[in-house]
Order: C-alpha cells, then sequence, then structure tokens
C-alpha cells in the first residue's frame, strides 16, 4: 500500500473555516495554485457557529461615537490582561475595519443603524442622527469601552462564512473535504505538505505544496464539557506538535465562556449580556452588579465566568432538572418578545429546541464552559510557524497573539478574516520565493510510518486500550484539574493523569476492522495528539504560578509581571510523556502594564449583598 | 429507568467489497433529555464503532447531521428521542451520495450548485479599502438575512419529488439560494441574467408545487414564499425574453 493520490500545489490550506479560506483568497488571488483541505464542507465549520459579532471601530452607532483603532487596541490589551502581541494588535486594530466594510462588499448583511431615539433595556437613552443612517451598525459586547461588535442578528459566523464561500466558489478554489491531514511532511527546518486520509475511503493521499497553511480551529473538544463542535479536536496543533520543531504557545490560556447552556453545553452569545441580559441568581437577585459595579454582567470573560462560580460556591446556585451540576440562570425577558426573536433568534431557538425553552418569557440555565483556546501554533505576525519554514497558521489554531490570556468577544471572528488577509499576503509572497523541490524518499517516509501506525491499530499490535475509554477520561481530567479555577496541588495531580493516558493513547487497539472511512479508526489516529495538546494546557497551567486573564490560581492569586510578562512555548520531543517547556518576553512596547478596570484586581472581593 | 429505544438503522459501507444493505436493530435506555445526537454516539462507541453518522456542531445550525428518522427528513442532533416512538428507523437521506450508513456526501452536491447557479454577489464595483461602506436600509439587511439562514443540509432536497427523479434539480435551496442574490442591491444581475441560470425545468420551473421542504426545513425559511417570489420573477423575464425573438407587429 501507498499514498493512492499525490496533490501538487503552491498553496495547501489545511481547514476550511474562515481564517483558512480567508487566507486561502488571498494566495489564489495572486495567481497561486491553492486546494483547500477540511475535514467537513467548508459551510460546516465551526465558524459558522459564531454568533454575536465582529469588533472593528466603525464608530457609526451613537453609542460607539468617537470610536478608533487605539481604543479598540487599548480594549484587546487590558482584555489580554497583557498577555497579547501588541504590535499584532495593534495591526488587526487598524485593519479590521477594512475588513468589515469588504465582506460588505462581498455580500453580508451587516444590521444597519436606523435613525432615531433609543431607549435600550440597560436604561441607555440615545439618539441615532440621520447622517449615519444605514451604515454599519454595533452592538455592547463584554471589556469594551465603545459599541462596536458589528453584527448580522446573532447568526454573524454563519453570514461570513457563506459570504466567504461565495469568494471561494467564485475563484474556483478545489476544496477537497472530508479530508483529515494526519502528519506534516518537513524534514526538520522546511515543511512541505502533509499525509491526509480521506474521510470517504479511508485511503492516504499526499499534497505537496511550497507553503502550508493551518486554520483548524481550537481543540474545545479536549475537555468533556465544551461549546465547541465535536470536529474542534486541535488536529492542526496536534501535527504540528508532532514534528518536534513547532511549539504550542500559551496553551494554559483557555476560555470559559460565562452563558453555556446545561446540558448540552451549546453556547448563548454574549450579545445576549450586549443586548442588556442579566444573570440572577436562585434568589433571582442579579448579582454582577456586587461584584462588578462598573462593568457589571459585561466585564471580560474571564471576570464574569469567575465571579458566576465564585457565587455558585458562596450557596447562590441553582438546583434544577436543566444539570447535575448547580447553574445561574440568563434572563433576557426584558428585552422584550420582538428583540429576542429578531436579534438573538439563533439562541431562542437554541433554548426552544434543547430546554423546550422560550427565552422571552422564560430564564434560560447557564453556566460557565470550555469555549475557546487563545493559544495555539505559535506564529509571528506574519503568520509564520516557529520552527519550520513553510509553514503557516491563522485563526483558533495559531498563537499569533491577538488575545494574551483573556479574549475580548467579537475579537476572534474579527480575527480570522483579518489574520486571513494579513497572514494571507505573506504566505503568497513567500510561495512567489521559493522553488518547489520536493524529496519523494522523505514523503514515502512519511506516507509509511502513517501506514505503520494504522496498520498497527488495526491489528491491535501495541495494545487493546479502548480510544473513547481515553477520551472520556481526558476530557474528565481537564474538567476536574484544569478549569477555571487551579491549584499547583490538583493540577500536579491533573498531569499525572494525563500522562497516564498519554501512555495508553500509544496502545491503542481497534475493536473494529478499521475498514474503510472507519470512524473509530479515524478517533484512534488523532487520540495520542489529543492527550499530548492537553498535557501542554495542563503543564503549562502548572509551571506558571500567577494569574492571568482566564489562567486563574488560587494559590498563586495575582498577576505577577515582574517574573511571568512571557509567553510559554511548549515543544514535544520524540518519546517524551511531557511537553519541554520554554519561555519568550511578552514586549509591552505601546502599553505598559496597568489596571485591567475591571476583575478581582478592581473590584475587590465581593461587596454589598 | 427510561424506556427501552430500539433504534432500526440502515447499514452498509460501499467501501467494503461484498458488504450489502440492510436494516440493523440497535437497543439502548433512554435517559432523560436524549437526542439522537447522544444515542447514535453511545450505540457507537458503546455497542459498534463501524457505524457511520455526521454530527459537527451538535446546536443545528452546520448542517451535517439530516437523515431519515421514522422517514421524515430531519436533523439528527435536535430530535430527542421522546419525541419518538420506542422502536424508530433512521436511514440516510435519498437524493445525495451515500458515504456510508447515515453519512451521505451532501459537500459535494451543494459544491455544484453555488457554482451553477453562480451564487455569489456579481458587481462591477471594485472594493475600495478606503471608502465608508454603502448605506443600506436595516430592513433589507434583515430580508437578506432570512433565506441567508440555510444551512444546506438537505433535508429539503431529499423530501423534493422533483429533486428524487430529476438530478440536477437544484431544489428549494437552491432557489432559495438565488432569492438571496435576487434580493439583494448590491447584486447588479438583471432578471435576464438570472433567468439565463435558473430559468429552466432544473431551476424554478421543476418544481411542482408540493411544498414538503416548506413543511420539513428545520431552520423555518418561509421557502413557498420564496420559491414563489423567484418563479414569478423569472415567469416575467422569460416572458420578455421571448418576446424579443418574435416579431409581433
Amino acid at each position: 500500500m501507498s499514498a493512492k493520490n499525490t496533490f501538487i500545489s503552491d498553496v495547501l490550506v489545511i481547514g476550511a473555516g474562515l481564517a483558512a479560506e480567508r487566507s486561502a483568497i488571498e494566495c489564489a488571488a495572486v495567481g497561486h495554485s491553492v486546494i483547500i483541505l477540511s475535514l467537513v464542507p467548508p459551510r460546516r465549520s465551526h465558524s459558522t457557529a459564531a454568533q454575536g459579532g465582529m469588533q472593528a471601530s466603525l464608530g457609526n452607532i451613537a453609542m460607539g461615537k468617537g470610536d478608533s483603532p487605539e481604543i479598540h487596541f487599548a480594549d484587546t490589551v487590558k482584555g489580554s490582561d497583557w498577555g497579547c502581541d501588541q504590535e499584532v494588535a495593534k495591526l488587526f486594530c487598524e485593519t479590521v475595519p477594512s475588513m468589515i466594510r469588504q465582506l460588505d462588499h462581498w455580500g453580508v448583511p451587516w444590521n444597519r443603524v436606523t435613525a432615531g431615539k433609543k431607549k435600550y433595556a440597560s436604561g441607555i437613552e440615545t439618539e441615532d442622527t440621520k447622517d449615519k443612517e444605514g451604515l454599519i451598525t454595533a452592538r455592547d459586547f463584554g471589556g469594551v469601552a465603545k459599541w462596536r461588535c458589528c453584527y448580522t442578528s446573532d447568526g454573524t459566523g454563519h453570514t461570513v462564512q457563506f459570504v466567504v464561500d461565495t469568494q471561494v466558489c467564485k475563484m474556483g478554489i478545489p476544496v477537497h473535504d472530508r479530508m483529515e491531514a494526519i502528519a506534516l511532511i518537513h524534514d526538520g527546518e522546511t515543511c512541505f505538505g502533509c499525509v491526509a486520509r480521506c474521510l470517504r475511503t479511508g485511503e492516504l493521499n499526499v499534497y505537496l505544496a511550497r507553503a502550508t497553511i493551518i486554520g483548524t480551529g481550537g481543540a474545545g473538544r479536549i475537555y468533556a464539557a465544551s461549546t465547541n463542535a465535536v470536529i474542534n479536536e486541535g488536529t492542526g496543533g496536534a501535527i504540528s506538535l508532532a514534528t518536534g520543531v513547532v511549539p504550542l504557545g500559551n496553551m494554559e490560556a483557555i476560555q470559559f465562556h460565562p452563558t453555556g447552556m446545561p446540558p448540552v453545553y451549546i453556547l448563548m452569545t454574549e450579545g445576549a449580556r450586549g443586548d442588556g441580559g442579566y444573570l440572577l441568581d436562585k434568589n433571582m437577585h442579579r448579582f454582577m452588579p456586587d461584584y462588578e459595579p462598573k462593568k457589571k454582567e459585561l466585564a471580560s470573560r474571564d471576570v464574569v465566568s469567575r465571579r458566576m462560580v465564585q457565587h455558585i460556591r458562596a450557596g447562590y446556585g441553582v438546583t434544577s432538572k436543566y444539570s447535575d451540576q448547580q447553574h445561574l440562570w440568563l434572563d433576557i425577558r426584558h428585552l422584550g418578545r420582538q428583540w429576542v426573536w429578531k436579534n438573538l433568534r439563533e439562541i431562542a431557538t437554541i433554548a426552544t429546541n434543547f430546554n423546550g425553552i422560550d427565552p422571552a418569557k422564560d430564564l434560560v440555565p447557564v453556566i460557565p464552559t470550555q469555549h475557546y483556546t487563545m493559544g495555539g501554533i505559535r506564529t509571528n505576525k506574519d503568520g509564520a510557524a516557529y520552527g519550520l519554514k513553510g509553514l503557516f497558521a491563522m485563526g483558533e489554531a495559531a498563537c499569533w497573539d491577538l488575545h494574551g490570556f483573556n479574549r475580548l468577544g467579537g475579537n476572534s471572528l474579527a480575527e480570522t478574516v483579518t489574520a486571513g488577509y494579513i497572514c494571507g499576503k505573506q504566505v503568497a509572497k513567500y510561495a512567489l520565493g521559493v522553488t518547489r523541490n520536493f524529496d519523494m524518499k522523505l514523503v514515502d517516509g512519511f506516507v509509511k510510518q502513517q501506514e505503520e501506525k494504522i496498520k498497527n491499530l488495526i491489528s491491535g499490535k501495541n495494545g487493546r486500550e479502548n480510544v473513547y475509554e481515553i477520551r472520556d477520561a481526558m476530557g474528565t481530567a481537564m474538567m476536574d484539574h484544569v478549569h477555571i479555577f487551579r491549584t499547583g496541588k490538583s493540577l500536579e495531580q491533573g498531569v499525572a493523569k494525563l500522562q497516564e493516558l498519554y501512555r495508553r493513547s500509544l496502545k491503542i487497539g481497534l475493536r473494529s476492522s478499521g475498514q474503510g472511512a472507519n470512524p473509530e479508526l479515524a478517533q484512534a489516529i488523532r487520540m495520542p495528539g489529543m492527550v499530548r495538546t492537553a498535557l501542554c494546557v495542563a503543564y503549562g497551567a502548572l509551571m506558571r504560578t500567577e494569574s492571568r486573564g482566564s489562567h486563574f490560581r488560587e494559590d498563586h492569586p495575582k498577576r505577577d509581571d515582574a517574573k511571568w510578562l512571557k509567553r510559554t512555548l511548549a515543544y514535544w520531543k520524540e518519546g517524551a510523556d511531557l511537553p519541554t517547556l520554554d519561555y519568550e518576553d511578552v514586549a509591552c512596547p505601546i502599553l505598559p502594564p496597568g489596571d485591567r478596570g475591571y476583575g478581582e484586581a478592581s473590584a475587590g472581593p465581593k461587596k454589598g449583598k | 429507568m427510561g424506556r427501552q429505544l430500539t433504534i432500526s438503522c440502515f447499514r452498509y459501507n460501499p467501501n467494503i467489497p461484498g458488504d450489502k444493505p440492510r436494516m440493523q436493530d440497535y437497543k439502548l435506555e433512554e435517559h432523560e433529555g436524549m437526542t439522537l445526537f447522544v444515542a447514535l454516539n453511545e450505540i457507537r462507541e458503546k455497542q459498534d464503532p463501524t457505524l457511520m453518522f455526521d454530527f459537527v456542531c451538535r446546536a443545528a445550525i452546520c448542517g451535517s447531521c439530516a437523515m431519515l428518522i421514522n422517514g421524515r427528513p430531519r436533523l439528527a442532533c435536535k430530535t430527542m428521542t421522546s419525541m419518538l416512538p420506542s422502536r424508530f428507523t433512521v436511514m440516510p437521506l435519498p437524493v445525495f451520495k451515500l458515504i456510508g450508513d447515515l453519512a451521505v456526501d451532501t459537500g459535494t452536491w451543494f459544491r455544484d450548485l453555488q457554482i451553477r447557479a453562480e451564487a455569489w454577489v456579481h458587481t462591477n464595483k471594485k472594493f475600495d479599502f478606503n471608502a465608508l461602506e454603502v448605506r443600506m436600509e436595516n430592513k433589507t439587511c434583515e430580508e437578506i438575512y432570512d433565506p441567508e439562514q440555510c444551512i444546506e443540509c438537505g433535508c429539503c432536497v431529499a423530501a423534493c419529488i422533483t429533486a428524487n427523479i430529476r438530478p440536477d434539480f437544484i431544489g428549494a435551496t437552491g432557489i432559495n439560494r438565488v432569492y438571496r442574490f435576487l434580493i439583494d442591491p448590491r447584486d447588479e444581475r438583471s432578471n435576464a441574467e438570472y433567468y439565463e441560470v435558473i430559468g429552466n425545468e432544473d431551476g424554478t420551473f421543476g418544481c411542482v408545487g408540493l411544498m414538503a421542504c416548506d413543511d420539513l426545513c428545520p431552520k423555518d425559511i418561509p421557502l413557498q414564499q420564496n420559491l414563489a417570489y423567484v418563479r414569478r420573477k423569472m415567469a416575467a423575464a422569460g416572458l420578455k425574453l421571448d418576446f424579443k425573438g418574435v416579431k409581433t407587429s
């Protein structure tokens, strides 16, 4: 057996979500031949699930008046708890307004400003003037000084992905869907493409290119409960880590979204609170103003999630039929039926489908839930991965480092297209400057290695461990030890459990025959990489003895800029059962470390009731 | 103790030589709030690791998991087992090429549709990075978002008599897709140009008006209304085109 087909292009794009497709467009626009690989058809990518919107300082709506890239930048840096790359954040904030307008030019039906006096649920009264009517509007979001979250109802990711995909169709860029990259082909210095397994037939294919882009999204599924789609298993990061030379940056920085809806943990958009929704406890008390008098429900996500868990721990959690664990309520009833079913239609539908709840008249159960991977394949500001020439990464899969230790709501969807544009251009430039030169012996070696791995999984040569048991145990270990509140002792236990699971993951044997596009085999191929990713999160969290953004250590509750203004780089050396950690300094050339204006350091412990 | 469910499931893997299409029964215990997403995964993980099906978002927004549940096309992820009798069937969607068991190839079908329907904004304007966006009424944006909500799950195609007998018919989803661009002021195509694309029996005139699509759309898109709009526009455009070549006086 050998590779069924070999495909050669100038640029190979792994993933077909927004970052991947947007970068493919930049490369194809200069005449490169581009091939996109994806687990699923592009319009099923998890980008389509983004609800609330995209942050861009258009300043059209009255509540966004006077906004600028500088203010957006300051919000982003504070949100990141000074963990982000400020050069990248500046570039991003300056570019994103034209990205929104380009998407509009391509057909995104952004909601628009309507003129007239407005009274919002929060009590704010403003007037939008005639001169702004018809321009793109925005809603409020967490951790921002101005309303700048541009949206189409609460289906923003859907409309943006569909429209970007129309451009991919128009340009005739081929998409090979149901095709999973399972190993990067490289010689330790340069990346030449990947080995991919066809999820239609089970056959192995080879893809060779001058430049390879990874845009495979996040790794939320290393947690048992996540808002992420089931395909978000961090495969792009895992195959990069497996090279031994490409590091994952800041994997301990995991975002927990305040409002996942149990028992299915589907996201209820931050737009619900942006539009004036409240969080209530078991006594129907609106508790967030007690903790965060300034930002209330709209502090950054890390802060709101911690305050919610803190409040549940203090005995105010709700026990209900919706969840085995205690939760809180999201209340948007006062926004009115028309607003809820027009501007929050998607979450209203989800609440109806999965819990039989109509949020226009009922409370919605919510609990902080794993939502976003701030870390990822560490790249420079051009999107070029550390460690291998010709390898690039963008979007949630990457640690471009726009988000540092906490991402602002609305900044990730905005990052996908902006990074796709900025870094896509750089990939196009890089690919023009290199010649195609593939060592077919090297390529065959990688194919043989993967064939051998598959053969062993099918024959059970290395053992008979059950892949689903290992996946479930990993998910539980991450929930128990590497969640919102972390301590050294618990993290140590978590790391030990994951190491044991990693050793077991190398001894997986299939129960089925593994023939054709067998789903058990697909999961078994991914499993060791997923546990390695989980270990990068857990071990990075154990070693970072401070609290910053979403990484909160109860035994080290303060941010420590003297020691920890650093970015974690996790490498995986061959034969190891733990990542090797290295660190690089985080520069703050524009905004020096200071007070975020919300969170424990600013607001202090709970006041009042 | 929940009910004992029996799920009678279509099985066939075309990649396994000699495999034959058949129905296979799986038994499992129902629990509170069980969806078909939960049930099918439980079967795969605990009983039969070869069972093929597709889920992505499990929140009814990605359109991956449409299948025939007791004969009706539905999204499996949002189908509660409590809505079903204790014994029911699951089968793959018709029309689309079978990948294996419950998984079908909607990706290729919909890609082909986008390209045939030229489903993108056609404009001669060049994007100017330094210019403000073109003004639009908010109402217009909301009207475009309505048909744009289609998640390309294929339920309307599977339910459509024309799509089941005419392989090139673009289905309600295709006509709705054209409707979305037809009402978008940014798209500069004339009705005559749309007519070139869908003014035929593989397009808007292939619909025989049974409207199962409208009943079964999991996003409740008003397909009947949108299809009627397109048909009306295209009928008018067609009449004009035909008269052009005919001397009437």
